[in-house]
């Protein structure tokens, strides 16, 4: 009779659990909120009216959509090599043991685990050292360097489980390394990068740390939320801008999730 | 039987692809050293190179007078760091550190518990998304709707009022040391944004350990007499403390190098984070802003070698 007893959870530890989803999306619904609010000058609650004018004004504001656009250029650019050199140190570690093989993951992991400022700092003083001076591709260089662990991890996950006697098959039936590669290899590794993409990309898009020690006199969205949140403008706008970030972020990590649902978990763990 | 052994055995591949591939084939090392070779340049020399050239730059020291950069090796810099004044900014972040993952792992013990055990089907994928959503959703934004909750015109206040519990609140800000005018720019304010910012990085190791832990153990524990607190205390704890330990990596090592939100909500006194940014860009103290960051990397690595004794990499 216990055992039908512990199948059900006690009511503490359902209230628990629930006050604990609770704290970490109302804040994030609150945002909605006040996209649509008539107060300009303070963060009043409740707000005294509700206008959707707000949108407009954020429509209008070219610093936003420059903003915008070097936020999509960077994380796409970022992504793009990524891509390529996650996928390739992931097939390397899951496929064969070599000397060296746990140096390869610890550094793959390294610009994560250590805090995002040290990675700024690191570049910056690099940068600094080799006379670079900062631009468009100080930010990728920056940005790609984090962006490969998500794509490796997605990646490492995958290749360990496709077996290898799928390669050898490919081989021996007379295929070359490209169309095995091109008709084996790819279509089972597919959902996983796009999966590690599209985290990638969110983990770009969003990032501000590392960013604000290699743009130089650039702002993508992030800087420009900061700044914002610094010295406030117009504080509508920011609401208006947050909101629209929140949406914009929450879809392809759906994406990645339905995706990536049947097979594995998304590599969730570090930002 | 000789025609059909030789036969067996296919001609080499023609073309540049397919001897290519053949030579791969035969010579794996090849390949995996040209896998390879990309990404370790990438990791290698843009940020081992940048980590080492920060490490020697914490060796130099800043000229009082000058200003400028003494290139010679000293530990005048690191010397610097035991100055009262910059000690208390790494032992504020090092309690605030430890007060944030203590609290995270309070708060993220029944959310994984009820995700690894009791949710099923649909409320698995509620729970899983419930927490990966807030995760990956944008940090500044995260940020931003606290300083909006937090402020003193704000919800939290006008809950406060509309419960009769000001004085409550009114007795939080009023605690030295913690509290302040208002809660946006209290200890207690940035205590809250940490934890709200880092809880998903606790709750997803410590759910990954507690949904290997077979639920006919703690039905044993049970039916051997135990009541739920003692199958708490003996059981679950230990069996979950790897994933603890793994996911307070992420919130203390997240906490010490932040210098974004105790710069939004808070006071004005330093952490870490904002000290080495502070030295950096305005006082132009590369040095010294170099010494400061090490030191969240060495207690990391310190962090990192304890966490690896605890079994914590198992649970990641």
């Amino acid at each position: 009779m216990r055992s039908s007893h512990s199948q059900s959870s006690g009511f503490g530890l359902k209230l628990a659990a629930g006050l604990g989803l609770a704290f970490l999306h109302l804040p994030i619904l609150l945002i909605f909120v006040y996209a649509f609010t008539a107060e300009e000058k303070s963060f009043q609650w409740p707000p005294p009216g509700f206008t959707a004018k707000w949108f407009a004004v954020a429509w209008n504001r070219p610093d936003i959509w420059e903003a915008l656009t070097l936020s999509v250029k960077v994380a796409s650019i970022a992504t793009a090599i990524a891509l390529v050199l996650g996928t390739l140190a992931a097939a390397a570690v899951a496929r064969t043991r070599f000397f060296g093989r746990e140096v390869v993951s610890l550094l793959v992991i390294l610009p994560i685990a250590l805090p995002g400022i040290v990675t700024g700092i690191a570049l910056r003083s690099a940068f600094s050292m080799g006379d670079i001076p900062f631009s468009f591709w100080t930010i990728i260089l920056g940005h790609t360097t984090f962006c490969v662990v998500v794509v490796y991890n997605n990646a490492v996950a995958r290749f360990r489980r496709i077996s290898g006697s799928l390669i050898e098959a490919s081989m021996d039936l007379g295929a070359d390394g490209l169309q095995t590669f091109r008709h084996v290899i790819l279509p089972n590794i597919a959902t996983a990068l796009l999966a590690g993409g599209m985290l990638a990309f969110a983990l770009s898009f969003d990032e501000v740390i590392v960013t604000t020690f290699t743009a130089g006199q650039q702002s993508t969205l992030p800087i420009w939320m900061l700044e914002e949140l610094i010295r406030p403008r117009q504080r509508p706008v920011t609401n208006v801008v947050a909101m629209v970030v929140v949406i914009v972020t929450f879809l392809p990590i759906l994406a990645a999730y339905y995706m990536t649902r049947d097979a594995d978990q998304i590599a969730g763990s570090g930002k | 039987m000789t025609a059909s052994a030789q036969t067996a055995v296919l001609p080499g591949r023609q073309g540049a692809v397919g001897r290519l591939s053949d030579l791969f084939w035969r010579k794996p090392g090849l390949l995996l050293f040209l896998m390879l070779t990309p990404p370790l340049l990438w990791l290698g020399i843009v940020y081992v190179g940048s980590l080492l050239a920060l490490l020697l730059q914490s060796f130099f020291s800043i000229d009082e007078f000058s200003g400028l950069i003494n290139y010679e090796f000293t530990l005048v810099t690191y010397g610097q760091l035991l100055q009262p004044a910059n000690f208390d900014i790494i032992l504020r972040t090092l309690l605030m550190a430890a007060a944030v993952t203590l609290a995270s792992a309070a708060i993220a013990f029944p959310i994984a518990y009820y995700a690894a055990r009791f949710a099923k089907g649909k409320w698995k994928a509620v729970f899983y998304l419930g927490i990966m959503l807030p995760l990956w959703s944008s940090y500044l934004v995260k940020v931003y709707a606290w300083k909006l909750i937090l402020a003193k015109e704000g919800i939290l206040t006008w809950l406060f009022a509309k419960l009769y519990l000001t004085w409550l609140l009114d007795g939080l800000l009023a605690i030295p040391v913690i509290g302040g005018n208002s809660l946006s720019i209290s200890y207690i304010g940035t205590f809250i944004v940490f934890v709200y910012v880092w809880l998903p990085f606790m709750i997803l190791p410590v759910q990954a350990a507690l949904e290997r832990v077979p639920g006919n153990l703690v039905e044993a524990s049970g039916d051997l007499g135990a009541d739920p607190r003692q199958t708490f205390r003996y059981v679950l704890f230990p069996l979950a403390l790897p994933g603890i330990v793994a996911g307070s990596i992420f919130t203390f090592s997240l906490t010490m190098g932040d210098y974004i939100i105790p710069q939004i909500v808070g006071t004005s006194r330093l952490f870490i984070g904002q000290a080495v940014y502070a030295q950096q860009g305005t006082a132009g103290n590369i040095p010294l802003a170099a010494a400061f960051s090490v030191v969240p990397i060495v207690i990391m690595g310190l962090y990192l070698a304890l966490a690896k004794r605890l079994g914590a990499f198992d649970a990641l």
